[in-house]
């Protein structure tokens, strides 16, 4: 692996550090060094990066001090997460374990503590890892991405954020300051699983699924996986299959038939593209159970 | 670029470069090895150390991000030149071979018996899992941090 070919224990190259104390100042860096210019939240992607001479930066602009940008807190149709906050606050935080459990489930399941300590959400999002857990629970909950540049603020669904892999919307000049996650609707039920060859792992495929019943019927119904294609995805065929229908071995056995055709797996280290493509019907299967069981049971 | 922090428990003011990393700073500036470099890159937790009482990883933090802050490594347990009773238990439990692992796994278990002073073994190996050993087989590093809180739990 090329990762055992480089000295990791020292970033070989000289920059810029700048350490902003408000969102105003980080963006007149930003547009003062464009593309010279990163973003460093907790590191735990961009340093590996850096040390491996994958990229260059000349100037790190530290957003960890920036107020705006640490801010979490709900309101009555969602919650409102800034991007420099920590996955462990996020983990810890008993407002969204509540209100929000498919969150808390994949950030739970990220890195080791020591990595949940350091690592930020919006960290998470603009790296736009094919495998990304909060990515794919946030995608399945239809967060928005709130963005900041140079003209002003603007607010994009997240699906649209990714554009592939290490690609986002984002220009060099903008910053990601926070995601608005709308809470699901009353009396769903929802399941994160990631399958990794170890629990420190990357995904080998992750799934989030949100689900609500009524009278057995499928009311409401979000599916995202990673790993399977260069961006996290929203299953939206599958979605709207299985709304409207009551969930019977047959709608069921249906649904899983639709996931070969949705997904773009690739073969690497972690796992073959055929083995992926086999294992994510049986992880969509699992994580509609959950769901299901989740918020009732199949009768409710 | 000139930094001031807490280091285990003494005001420290130096200077640092914007690429130097935490662990070096440690290891090559301040005399303190503790902290071991394994991987570099975050998985292994040889260089775990205590940011603001939270396990880190410092191959993973430059120098400049810990001004104004407090940091705590495995040099810093004890009182009055003893050892500290994590350290104790795994001494007595033979949770230490070659030791390689061994500040990183201290650290980290300080901060969960903090946390979490009764754990059980599934929360140890959860909490621990981002710490690797290559030789104990982890059997006797969860025996050491039942027994350290155990003995805690009796002290109190
Ligand atoms: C040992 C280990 C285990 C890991 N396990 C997992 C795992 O289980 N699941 C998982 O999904 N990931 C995992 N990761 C990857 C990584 O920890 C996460 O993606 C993390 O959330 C990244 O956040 P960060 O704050 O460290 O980002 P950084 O490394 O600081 O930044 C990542 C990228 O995003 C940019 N950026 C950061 N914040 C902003 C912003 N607000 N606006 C614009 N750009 C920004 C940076 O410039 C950089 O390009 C792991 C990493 C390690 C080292
Ligand atoms: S050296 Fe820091 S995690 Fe391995
Ligand atoms: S005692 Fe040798 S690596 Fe743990």
């Amino acid at each position: 692996m090329e990762i055992n070919r480089v000295n990791t224990r020292i970033i070989p190259f000289r920059f810029e550090y700048h350490s902003p104390s408000s969102l105003g100042e980080a963006l007149t860096i930003l547009s003062r060094y464009g593309s010279e210019a990163r973003i460093l939240a907790g590191g735990t992607d961009l340093l590996v990066d850096m040390k491996q001479r994958l990229i260059e930066p000349r100037h790190l602009v530290d957003i960890k001090r920036i107020p705006e940008l640490k801010l979490l807190g709900g309101d009555a149709g969602g919650f409102m997460i800034g991007s420099a906050v920590r996955l462990r606050e996020l983990e810890r935080s008993e407002a969204i374990k509540g209100r929000l459990p498919l969150l808390h489930e994949a950030i739970s399941s990220m890195g080791s503590v020591q990595v949940r300590n350091m690592a930020t959400l919006g960290g998470n999002l603009c790296r736009a890892s094919p495998s990304a857990d909060a990515a794919v629970a946030l995608l399945a909950l239809e967060a928005e991405a709130l963005i900041a540049g140079p003209t002003g603020t603007k607010k994009v669904p997240l699906e649209g954020f990714f554009l592939g892999p290490r690609a986002t919307l984002l220009r060099p000049d903008e910053i990601l300051t926070g995601v608005y996650v709308p809470y699901p609707p009353e009396g769903a039920g929802s399941a994160f699983i990631k399958l990794g060859r170890t629990s420190l792992d990357l995904a080998i495929v992750n799934i989030a699924v949100v689900l609500k019943l009524r009278g057995g019927i499928v009311e409401h119904c979000r599916i995202a996986m990673g790993a399977v294609a260069p961006k996290p995805l929203r299953l939206r065929n599958i979605e709207s299959f299985l709304s409207g229908r009551g969930l019977t071995p047959e709608a069921l056995e249906e649904a899983l038939g639709m996931v070969e055709a949705s997904i773009k797996p690739i073969t690497d280290i972690r796992a073959t593209a055929d083995y992926r493509r086999e294992v994510s019907k049986v992880l969509l299967r699992d994580a509609i159970k959950t769901a299901v069981e989740r918020c009732g049971g199949l009768g409710s | 670029m000139r930094i001031e922090f807490t280091l285990n428990g003494r005001r420290r003011r130096v200077d640092v470069e914007p690429n130097q990393l935490l662990l070096n700073l440690l290891r090559d500036e301040l005399g303190l090895t503790g902290a071991k470099y394994g991987c570099g890159i975050g998985v292994c937790g040889a260089c775990t150390v205590l940011l603001d009482g939270e396990p880190v990883l410092s191959c993973l933090i430059l120098a400049v991000e810990v001004d104004g802050k407090t940091v705590e490594t495995v040099e810093g347990l004890g009182e009055g030149g003893g050892l500290d009773p994590v350290q104790e238990a795994f001494i007595e439990t033979g949770a230490i071979q070659c030791g390689f692992c061994t500040p990183g796994f201290i650290m980290a278990a300080k901060a969960l018996l903090k946390e979490n002073p009764e754990p059980t073994e599934r929360e140890i190996r959860e909490y621990l899992k981002g710490n690797l050993c290559r030789c104990t087989g982890y059997v006797n590093i969860v025996k050491a941090v039942k027994l350290a809180a155990e003995r805690a739990k009796h002290l109190t």
